[in-house]
């Protein structure tokens, strides 16, 4: 059973373990350069709205843009300690309950971040599907920039982490039926995912939040 | 031959319900559900390429209306590009023969080839929707801020199925890497692999690095349809020049990923037919990687007299002249390769030798693109038409028969009829010649791309173009009925009917589920056609 | 226009150079072709199976022939992107002299306006031996001006003025087309650019009904928008004093400094918070949208008047 492969290709599952994690490396270059073109072209708009980007991003909440940071921050914690826990002769269960407090983190962060959007909403800050867009202050198009900017990148992220969050729900519900070759498969590869959403969160904070701080 | 008793059932013998063919992760299956769908696109956009023809016959816009002719066009481009060139080889033989041709037994993840074949569909769906509903009148190129604001076609819709095909891009991409680097037979080491599993390799890198911010651009795009984004929008304060900038980031590569695949197939028939082993086979493998990379440096070169910086062009330029060395050395590889062969003409071959003649021709006319003055001149005119049409149809489509006819005998266990066939290779290499090489002199005499009437004094080029595109489609249609006939009547193919050294001939024909009896191990280096003719 | 035409007219300064450099390059790529055809036939015929050629000494590869190649293509290559390189930059430079006219580009045809005011659309008169510059701008999408004869082509893009120069050097009529597809009647974008003596253009401009310049136009528009009203200093408000601005360095309130060019003009009009000039109150309003391409050229050309380096009109 510890030996069965998933895919008739393999000889050993620790060969296709290696083409998993092998194959996740590549998926997350694919995804760095999604990420890349978006945030290049923040860059090269923002050299055209430099005063207008800094003015909008004091708009954002610096208080749960923080917040959510260390939420996640401390996800990926948790799942760093569920990756290095499977391969432990005991560590199965104990795993599974880390691959579940990393989701949940997941979601609290989805759920701040919604009521960050329902915020800047209501203080019509969402230049999106002709909502009125009331900002006050100068260059009210340089402002809009902003945060169609800020609403593409931070939907994207988070389109990211709900695909995160449902493919660990399904390892979690599958676990009981699979072997634990399996399972060690699909937790280092999810976590590397998981991992990688991080760090792309790691990018996006100080371009959004801390730009004029 | 009389191992032939022993090998296990063919792996088109198993199974021939519906639902058998639609759920199964065998590669070579899948590979046969891709040839179903890119043919049907090939045709699809082909009968638009004719309507274009016909309508060009005359100066004036006489047989369609120019917003249907502006629909026509972008869904011969879209379609093409999209639904036939970039999946042609790699998803059909790139998925057949990889595994073949290292000694596995599959895909590294044969699950994920069969997602991969249903979201092409699922895309292309999306595609074909937006076609029947009224069409696209953007260009496949959609240039903001006319695919923004001022088209009214099902552009988002169209968009959409351009993204979601590019993930399944992304999964063959994928799937061809970690395959490559994990499943390679014992004593298959990187420099014994065939020139085509590099290429497959190299194509997938940009599948895996380019497809992506395509994605990007167009969401971004399709957010400014559907949400009032403003990003590309000059109304808005956004940038055109950046959709474009990011656009051909993809969409250069692109071409390569087209032309790259075409290229392994003819480094396999050259040697081949001509009973030779690849002339220089280290440089060309290295020269596969170095378009790969120089392939994503060149961009701008599209974008000349876009306004974009005068020392953006210079850059540009010059890299677009580096990225031709490893092209033009190929060329030579392959020339070198024939000098004393033992060369026969076979059908395959003959479609290879079209290939390096045209591609030689579009190599050689993207010289003079990529020289910034002269390029002023023809960029957006049929120079630029009858370029990419040599590359990507004189070049890949013909390297793609070339592949079909080569490895027919293995993908169906049937000879295809040889005289029906180079007659077929020689209408096209007429043919072709006669379509594009009169855009050539309508380029240089400034006649615009898509243009729906033009001019007088561009018809006789036009009427010449036009002529040969009626001969190109009858060499390209009758492939289809005798290739067809063959699966049913042709005489049973032996396992290693041309004498090949891959290893992809060493199994039945066709092969096996598994694909191999036993585990081949491999002790030589590839192209190793030194040995006296019947000692295999 | 007999004849089956093989080659388009060359009529402008950039002609004859750019076909240079294009014959040249037919040249090298029809003598290599022909190496290789010959080569390859020759291989194919002399090595077809069967055949008695002598097939001793084969080689898988030969270095020093690789890399005589190799190295022979880049500097083939270097040497064309050099030679093309140097006849592009030209179209950066245009002569100080020149003569201004204003193109906008909008679905589906071109407007032009001469100096003196003289309006005209889908059709352009230039004087021949004169350098001309045609300022693009577009109403909707990206369009391209574009003269086979003249060999010169540039998009006119929306939110951004581009420049296109030339100096006719043989009278005629010659094509001028919209090269960057544009929609529906792209190909009717279409119309004639007519080069004359000095002679007759100066008589065609006679013709023409009279009209106010854009210099006079721009004037015009100034007090109408009420950009007099702050900028001459007579009201209660503040703002710079646009003469001597043009071609001038502007400080601005992010500390930086940059040359008041038409760019930055016409981005100050549309978008004025875009760029802060040192001293003064973000206070203007914006024009984006509220005025067509047409008439920011026309205050853009007002401005530039103001200033000693203003072109000449």
């Amino acid at each position: 059973m510890a030996n069965a492969t998933e895919s008739i290709a393999f000889d050993t599952a620790a060969r296709e373990r290696q083409a998993d994690r092998l194959g996740m490396w590549v998926f997350i270059a694919s995804e760095a350069l999604l990420f890349a073109a978006v945030i290049l072209a923040y860059l090269v708009v923002r050299t055209h709205h430099g005063a207008a980007f800094a003015a909008g991003s004091k708009e954002l909440s610096f208080g749960l843009g923080t917040t959510n940071t260390a939420v996640l921050l401390t996800s990926s914690l948790a799942m760093a300690i569920a990756e290095t826990k499977v391969d432990e002769r005991n560590g199965l269960r104990a795993s599974r309950l880390l691959l579940a407090i990393a989701a949940g983190l997941g979601a609290l962060f989805l759920a701040i971040k919604f009521a960050e959007y329902h915020d800047e909403y209501a203080r019509g800050l969402v230049p999106l599907f002709g909502w009125p867009f009331t900002y006050g202050g100068a260059d009210q198009r340089g402002v809009a920039l902003f945060f169609d900017f800020y609403f593409a990148m931070t939907a994207l992220h988070a389109l990211h982490l709900v695909l995160g969050i449902v493919t660990i729900a399904g390892i979690a519900l599958l676990w009981d039926r699979s072997g634990t070759a399996t399972r060690r498969r699909r937790t280092t590869a999810v976590a590397l995912y998981w991992h990688f959403v991080d760090v792309v969160w790691v990018f996006l904070y100080p371009l959004l939040y801390l730009i004029n701080r | 031959m009389t191992a032939r008793a022993i090998q296990p059932h063919s792996y088109l013998g198993e199974d021939w319900g519906i639902a058998a063919w639609l759920t199964s992760t065998d590669h070579k299956r899948i590979a046969w559900l891709y040839f179903v769908a890119i043919t049907a696109f090939f045709f699809l956009g082909g009968s638009m390429a004719v309507l274009i023809r016909a309508e060009l016959v005359t100066p004036a816009g006489d047989l369609v209306s120019d917003d249907n002719y502006n629909r026509i066009f972008t869904i011969h481009g879209v379609v093409m590009v999209w639904f036939f060139l970039i999946p042609s080889v790699p998803a059909t033989l790139g998925n057949f023969l990889l595994p073949l041709m290292i000694g596995a037994r599959d895909l590294a993840f044969p699950r994920l080839n069969l997602a991969s074949w249903y979201v092409f569909v699922g895309g292309s769906l999306f595609t074909l929707f937006a076609i029947l509903m009224g069409g696209i009148d953007t260009g496949w190129t959609f240039y903001t801020p006319l695919s923004t604001m001022f088209a009214n076609g099902w552009v988002t819709t169209a968009i959409a199925g351009v993204v979601i095909v590019g993930f399944s891009s992304i999964m063959t991409g994928i799937n061809f890497i970690v395959t490559t680097h994990t499943l390679r037979a014992k004593g298959l080491t990187w420099f014994r692999l065939p020139i085509f599993v590099w290429t497959l390799y190299a194509t997938s890198l940009i599948l895996v690095l380019a497809t992506p911010v395509l994605a990007a651009v167009l969401v971004l795009l399709a957010l400014d349809r559907v949400a009032g984004i403003g990003i590309f929008d000059p109304a808005l304060g956004g940038d055109p020049l950046l959709y474009q900038h990011l656009f051909w980031f993809y969409s250069h590569p692109a071409v390569y990923i087209m032309i790259l695949p075409g290229m392994g197939v003819v480094s396999e028939v050259i040697p081949c037919f001509a009973r030779r082993p690849l002339f220089g086979y280290t440089t060309v493998a290295l020269a596969t990687i170095a378009i790969a990379v120089f392939g994503f440096l060149v961009w701008g070169h599209h974008m000349f007299v876009s306004g974009q910086s005068a020392y953006a062009g210079l850059v540009f330029s010059l890299l677009s002249y580096c990225v031709a060395v490893p092209s033009a050395i190929k060329v030579f590889n392959w020339s070198l390769t024939l000098r004393k062969g033992e060369i026969s003409f076979e059908a395959p071959m003959l479609y290879a030798l079209c290939f390096m003649a045209l591609f030689t021709f579009g190599g050689l006319s993207g010289l003079f693109l990529a020289a910034l003055a002269v390029d002023v001149h023809l960029t957006d005119t049929y120079f630029v038409v009858a370029h990419f049409h040599y590359i990507m149809v004189g070049g890949m489509v013909t390297a793609y028969m070339a592949g079909l006819h080569f490895w027919w005998p293995k993908i169906t266990g049937r000879m295809y009829p040889e005289l029906p066939s180079q007659i077929a290779a020689s209408i096209l290499f007429v043919g072709f010649n006669l379509t594009f090489f009169p855009q050539f002199i309508l380029g240089f005499l400034g006649m615009p791309r898509r243009y729906h009437a033009y001019p007088a004094e561009f018809q006789i080029w036009n009427d010449l173009s036009s002529a040969g595109a009626l001969l190109l489609a009858v060499g390209y249609a009758m492939p289809l009925f005798y290739l067809g006939w063959s699966i049913f009547r042709g005489a049973p193919a032996p396992d290693n009917p041309w004498g090949a050294t891959g290893l992809e001939w060493q199994t039945s024909s066709p092969p096996p589920a598994g694909n191999f009896a036993q585990t081949p191990v491999v002790d030589r280096p590839p192209y190793d056609y030194e040995l006296p003719e019947g000692l295999e | 226009m007999t004849g089956v035409p093989f080659a388009p007219p060359e009529a402008s300064n950039f002609a004859r150079e750019i076909d240079a450099l294009f014959y040249a390059l037919l040249a090298f790529s029809f003598a290599l072709g022909l190496f290789l055809t010959v080569l390859v036939i020759r291989y194919a015929i002399k090595y077809r199976r069967g055949s008695g050629a002598n097939r001793q000494g084969k080689r898988m590869r030969n270095l020093p022939l690789e890399v005589a190649w190799t190295s022979s293509s880049l500097v083939v290559g270097i040497v064309l992107f050099g030679w093309g390189a140097e006849l592009y930059m030209q179209r950066f430079h245009p002569p100080t002299n020149a003569l201004h006219i204003l193109g906008v580009g909008k679905q589906w045809m071109w407007k032009f306006q001469h100096p003196g005011g003289q309006r005209e659309i889908d059709e352009l008169h230039v004087p021949v031996d004169e350098p001309v510059i045609v300022e693009l701008a577009s109403e909707d999408v990206i369009h391209s001006f574009f003269v086979p004869a003249f060999r010169v082509k540039q998009d006119a893009v929306p939110g951004m003025s581009t420049n296109v120069w030339f100096t006719a050097t043989k009278a005629g009529t010659y094509d001028l087309f919209c090269a960057e597809f544009c929609g529906t009647a792209h190909s009717a974008m279409a119309g004639n650019l007519v080069a004359m003596t000095p002679q007759d253009y100066a008589a065609w401009l006679e013709k023409q009904p009279t009209v106010d310049s854009p210099v006079a136009e721009g004037a015009a528009l100034y007090r109408a928008l009420g950009c007099s009203g702050c900028h001459e200093g007579r009201g209660a408000v503040r703002a710079p004093d646009l003469r001597n601005i043009f071609g001038h360095p502007v400080a601005l309130a992010n500390s930086s400094t940059t040359i008041a060019d038409t760019a930055y003009i016409r981005d100050s009009i549309l978008d004025p918070d875009k760029q802060i000039a040192a001293g003064y109150a973000p206070i203007m309003p914006a024009f984006a949208g509220l005025i067509g391409e047409s008439e920011l050229m026309d205050l853009v050309a007002y401005i530039e008047s103001l200033s000693d380096k203003g072109a000449p009109s």
